[in-house]
C-alpha cells in the first residue's frame, strides 16, 4: 500500500518533468489564433521548413498577407485557417489587408 | 437664430440610422431627416431635392446579433419605397457584402432594385475580398468610374464626389486614398466655384475617429486641403456602424449606421467587432437618432429615439 503510493507519486513527478522538457525543447508554437482583431502571437520564431497556421477565431473575416507579398491568404471567415511553409530564413512581416492595423511577424531561423 | 444670418452654415441632421438616412439639399445646405418624417421637410422649405444614404448592408452576415442581414436590408428598402417624397437617388457607402461573394452582390442588387432608384456605390473593405482584390466590385459598379472606382457627378447644383479609401491598404495603416486618386480629386475640383456645395462620400471616415481600430484615413488631410476653399462640404461615410458627427470649418463629417449590425463606440471594448445586442433589441440598437447641428460654436443637439418605439 505504502509502496504503491510512492510509485504513484514518482510517476506524477516524472510526468511533470517530461512535460516541461517537451515545452522547452519544442519549436515555438506555429499556430497563430486571430481573435478580437489581433494576432494572438504577434511574433512567432520558427526554424526553416516550419509550417505556420493561422486560425480565425473572430466573428468577422480577416486575411493574412505578407507585406513583401511572399504569402497571401484568401479571406478567412470564422474558424477558417491558412497555412504557409517557410522554406527560407528571414523576417516576414504580415498584416490583415481588411483591418491593416492588425500586424504580426514570423521570424524564420536557419536550422 | 442660425436660420437668418447663418443660413448657409446651418446643417441639421436627423438620421434614422437603422435603415437609412434621407439627405436633403437646399440653398447649399445639406441636411438629413428621418425617413418617417420626410414629409415634414417640405414645411421647413429645404426640399429642392433629396437623396438617401444607406451603408454597411453586409449581405451574407448571419451571426450574432443579426441572423439575417438580408432581412434588415429589405426592411430598409421597404421604408425607402414607402417614402411620401421620392428621393433623387441612393448613395451606398460600402460594405455592400460580407465576403464579396457573387451571390451576396446579386442579392444586394436585387433588394436595392426594389427601391426603384438610381444607386451610386463606393466599396467597403468587405467588397474587396474577391480573388481579384476588388475586381468584382469594379466590374459591377465601376463602369463609369476611374482608377479603383472613384468618380464624381452633379445634381441640381451640388457636386458629388465618390472616393475609394479601402484599396491597397498598408500594414499598420488605416484607410487610404492614394496619390493617383488625390491627383484626380485636385483636377476634379479645380475650376469649380467655391460656392458649389460639395458632397463627398466614401466608406471609411475621412477624419480619425479612432486610430487604434483603424477608423480613419491616413491621407485624408490632403483631400481636406483640396476641399478647404469650398463654402459647404459634407462628408458622408459608413464603416463604423454608428452615427457620429464632426465639424471642421465648412466641412461637416457624418458617419452612418449599418443596416446589418451595430458596432461599439470608439474604444469601448477590446475590438470593433459586431456589438452583441439581444435579438429583441436589434432594431432598437439600430434606432433613430436625431442630431441638430448649428455650425458656429453651438453645441451638438443629439436625440436618440428607438425604432421600436
Amino acid at each position: 500500500m505504502f509502496t504503491v503510493l510512492i510509485r504513484r507519486t514518482s510517476v506524477m513527478v516524472a510526468a511533470t518533468v517530461v512535460t516541461v522538457i517537451v515545452g522547452a525543447a519544442a519549436p515555438a508554437p506555429n499556430v497563430v489564433t486571430i481573435g478580437n482583431f489581433t494576432f494572438a502571437a504577434p511574433v512567432v520564431t520558427v526554424p526553416v521548413g516550419t509550417t505556420v497556421t493561422w486560425v480565425n477565431g473572430d466573428d468577422v473575416p480577416h486575411t493574412v498577407v505578407a507585406t513583401d507579398k511572399s504569402f497571401r491568404s484568401k479571406v478567412l471567415d470564422t474558424d477558417e485557417r491558412f497555412s504557409f511553409t517557410f522554406t527560407r530564413a528571414g523576417t516576414y512581416d504580415y498584416f490583415c489587408s481588411i483591418h491593416p492595423h492588425m500586424t504580426g511577424k514570423v521570424v524564420v531561423k536557419a536550422s | 437664430m442660425g436660420d437668418q444670418p447663418h443660413r448657409r452654415r446651418f446643417l441639421e441632421c436627423m438620421g434614422w440610422a437603422g435603415t437609412g438616412l434621407l439627405w436633403t439639399a437646399g440653398g447649399g445646405v445639406v441636411s438629413s431627416i428621418t425617413l418617417d418624417t420626410a414629409q415634414a421637410a417640405a414645411s421647413r422649405g429645404i426640399q429642392p431635392f433629396s437623396f438617401l444614404q444607406v451603408s454597411d448592408s453586409h449581405i451574407g452576415f448571419a451571426k450574432d446579433p443579426n441572423p439575417d442581414a438580408r432581412a434588415t436590408f429589405r426592411e430598409a428598402v421597404a421604408k425607402i419605397r414607402a417614402l411620401p417624397v421620392k428621393p433623387a437617388f441612393i448613395l451606398h457607402t460600402g460594405d455592400i457584402t460580407q465576403l464579396s461573394k457573387d451571390q451576396e452582390f446579386d442579392d444586394a442588387d436585387q433588394i436595392l432594385k426594389e427601391a426603384g432608384l438610381t444607386v451610386f456605390h463606393v466599396p467597403g473593405e468587405h467588397d474587396m475580398l474577391d480573388e481579384g482584390n476588388g475586381a468584382a466590385f469594379l466590374a459591377r459598379y465601376g463602369k463609369d468610374a476611374l482608377g479603383d472606382g472613384w468618380y464624381s457627378f452633379d445634381h441640381s447644383g451640388v457636386h458629388f464626389v465618390a472616393l475609394v479609401n479601402v484599396k491597397a491598404l498598408k500594414a499598420g495603416g488605416m484607410g487610404s486614398l492614394g496619390a493617383a486618386q488625390l491627383t484626380w480629386l485636385q483636377n476634379d475640383l479645380a475650376g469649380r466655384s467655391a460656392s458649389t456645395p460639395i458632397v463627398v462620400f466614401t466608406h471609411i471616415p475621412l477624419w480619425t475617429v479612432y486610430a487604434d481600430w483603424g477608423w480613419g484615413t491616413d491621407d485624408a488631410a490632403q483631400a481636406m486641403t483640396l476641399l478647404k476653399r469650398f463654402g459647404s462640404v459634407t462628408v458622408l461615410n459608413g464603416h463604423i456602424h454608428q452615427v457620429l458627427q464632426k465639424v471642421e470649418g465648412n466641412v461637416a463629417f457624418h458617419t452612418a449606421r449599418s443596416t446589418a449590425f451595430p458596432q461599439p463606440a470608439p474604444g469601448q471594448g477590446p475590438a470593433p467587432g459586431p456589438l452583441k445586442v439581444p435579438a429583441g433589441d436589434l432594431h432598437a440598437a439600430l434606432g433613430v437618432r436625431t442630431v441638430s447641428l448649428i455650425r458656429g460654436g453651438e453645441p451638438l443637439a443629439v436625440v436618440d429615439s428607438s425604432l421600436a418605439a
